[in-house]
């Protein structure tokens, strides 16, 4: 049986108006985008799709993406001047809309992120309630929330590589909560997405980057969104 | 273990049986379930009940038109109109339930009480129900324990959330989260607040989520006003020691059929109802993001 509510999902949560799932939903997925791309890209184009594409105005929910992507919270009353905000930082920004894409969830999100020479394209979706899951990272395809911490790995796809994955964590104490594996075509890249029960040490992590086919690893702590 | 909020009754066997106050089974189901405090419960009550009356304050004092400009202060009218038709308690009532849902609906921090579209209403009736009767904060924050209890049984037994079971899930349940609060805290008994709860959720059953353009503005801001003037209502006949006839078990038993075979035009897609008015259609135009490709285009782009 699914967790029972809190009575603090009764009265609660305190969040930016005026829907959880076009502004608190939103913002969430802003802020996880600007934690994987590790800081805040210089330009950005923001697609929104489907049920968002003609509402995403009306809700201000492009504030709240701008918002989410300079790491406000969904409880942060400068959401609603993010635009202000985002002039201030010189922080370069352009949204699309597209009404038809049947592939993805109702409410999804398409962030296309740019700094210097690296580029980040994050899809996410707003499930309700604030709640989100990131469905896509370059292309990749994924499935996780982001309320615990998180490594995204990109690995070479040879033999061995999650069994080594899952014996460092294994060695760490760490409780591995989901784990999935996505790879371009035979002897490709290979992303593995672990969502953890607890943090991991920073030594761990650096040795895991150290070693030989582990091409790049993402880690996204607990952003207590 | 304690009451897991599965029914009303359940709630009342258990309070009978342990002589304790209606509001004490909900702060040991948050122990329970969550593994939180009872200090950090009634800190996280006092903190949810201040963005509450912040957001009346701000809703009777700062600008409040929303984007699309079905929003327009609203709340200051109310406060400012000359003409009472009731009473000075009644316009406040009024006042104080549209200001806290106009912060909501113009971006502005609110409490989901049970959800962001019903987010004018425990503020409006809590505060409204404070100041005219005096209460200490503690009164408030029991009466918020009484409320919490009340939405999580009718989020098990039929629904919270306008896309499942239409309007009267959101402020419906708001508003009988609204009047079991308002019984409690002027000393009403278990029995008294669960008819509170059942009258006004017979007074707002059926009602469907129909928003303008798919914002949550119109009807929502003003359906929150007159879902607090039900929970006052229901609270008077409540405490007044008449019955609803029907035990409330059986009230949101029904609200969740209602719920299940409304259609889906009417639970928030912004279809049907006031939605699909002519004049809904035109001001959509104007609302809505008219710049929209086709994914064909993004393809070939």
């Amino acid at each position: 049986m699914a967790e029972r509510s809190s009575i603090f999902d009764m009265i609660g949560p305190i969040m930016i108006g005026p829907s959880s799932s076009h502004t608190g939903g939103v913002a969430r997925i802003g802020r996880v985008a600007r934690h994987l791309f590790g800081g805040l890209p210089e330009k950005v184009i923001i697609t929104f799709y489907n049920s968002f594409s003609r509402t995403y105005e009306g809700h201000g929910s492009d504030r709240a993406i701008i918002a989410g992507l300079m790491d406000m919270k969904t409880d942060d009353e400068r959401i609603k001047t993010a635009f202000e905000h985002a002039k201030e930082q010189g922080f370069h920004y352009e949204f699309k809309a597209v009404f038809n894409a049947s592939s993805l969830h109702p409410n999804s999100i398409k962030v296309q992120m740019e700094k210097d020479d690296l580029k980040m394209s994050v899809i996410g979706v707003s499930r309700g309630g604030g709640l989100i899951s990131i469905v896509e990272i370059d292309g990749f395809s994924c499935n996780f929330s982001a309320q615990s911490p998180c490594m995204i790995i990109t690995s070479e796809d040879s033999h061995g590589r999650a069994a080594f994955i899952t014996t460092v964590i294994a060695q760490e104490d760490c409780n591995i909560a989901t784990m999935s594996i996505t790879r371009s075509g035979k002897k490709g890249t290979a992303k593995v997405v672990v969502e953890l029960d607890s943090p991991i040490r920073p030594l761990t992590l650096e040795y895991m980057r150290s070693v030989r086919g582990i091409k790049n690893i993402i880690y996204l702590p607990d952003l207590g969104l | 273990m304690s009451v897991l909020f599965d029914s009303f009754d359940e709630w009342r066997t258990y309070c009978e049986y342990h002589k304790v106050d209606i509001w004490q089974p909900v702060v040991g189901y948050e122990i329970d379930q969550r593994g939180r405090s009872e200090g950090e419960i009634w800190d996280k009550l006092a903190q949810s009940y201040a963005v509450m009356k912040d957001a009346v304050h701000t809703g009777l004092s700062e600008d409040m038109q929303s984007i699309s400009g079905m929003i327009n202060n609203g709340a200051k009218k109310v406060a400012a109109c000359e003409i009472n038709v009731l009473g000075e308690n009644f316009k406040k009532l009024v006042a104080y339930t549209l200001a806290a849902k106009e912060v909501n609906s113009c971006m502005g921090r609110v409490v989901a009480a049970p959800t962001a579209g019903a987010s004018g209403i425990m503020p409006g009736v809590l505060t409204t129900l404070q100041e005219i009767h005096d209460l200490p904060r503690q009164k408030i924050l029991e009466g918020m324990l009484v409320s919490a209890g009340i939405a999580l049984i009718i989020e098990r037994r039929a629904s919270i959330a306008g896309a499942v079971g239409g309007c009267q899930a959101e402020t419906g349940t708001a508003a009988a989260m609204g009047a079991g609060a308002i019984v409690h805290c002027l000393g009403g008994n278990l029995d008294q607040v669960f008819e509170a709860v059942a009258i006004t959720i017979m007074n707002m059953l059926g009602l469907i989520c129909d928003p303008v353009a798919g914002l949550v503005e119109v009807p929502c801001v003003k359906r929150n006003a007159s879902a607090g003037v039900i929970a006052f209502a229901s609270a008077q006949i409540a405490l007044a020691g008449d019955s609803a006839v029907i035990p409330v078990d059986e009230v949101i038993d029904a609200m969740g059929e209602v719920g299940a075979s409304m259609e889906d035009k009417y639970k928030e897609t912004a279809l049907g109802g006031i939605a699909n008015t002519p004049t809904a259609r035109e001001i959509e135009k104007n609302v809505l993001v008219q710049q929209v490709e086709s994914i064909e285009e993004e393809n070939e782009a």
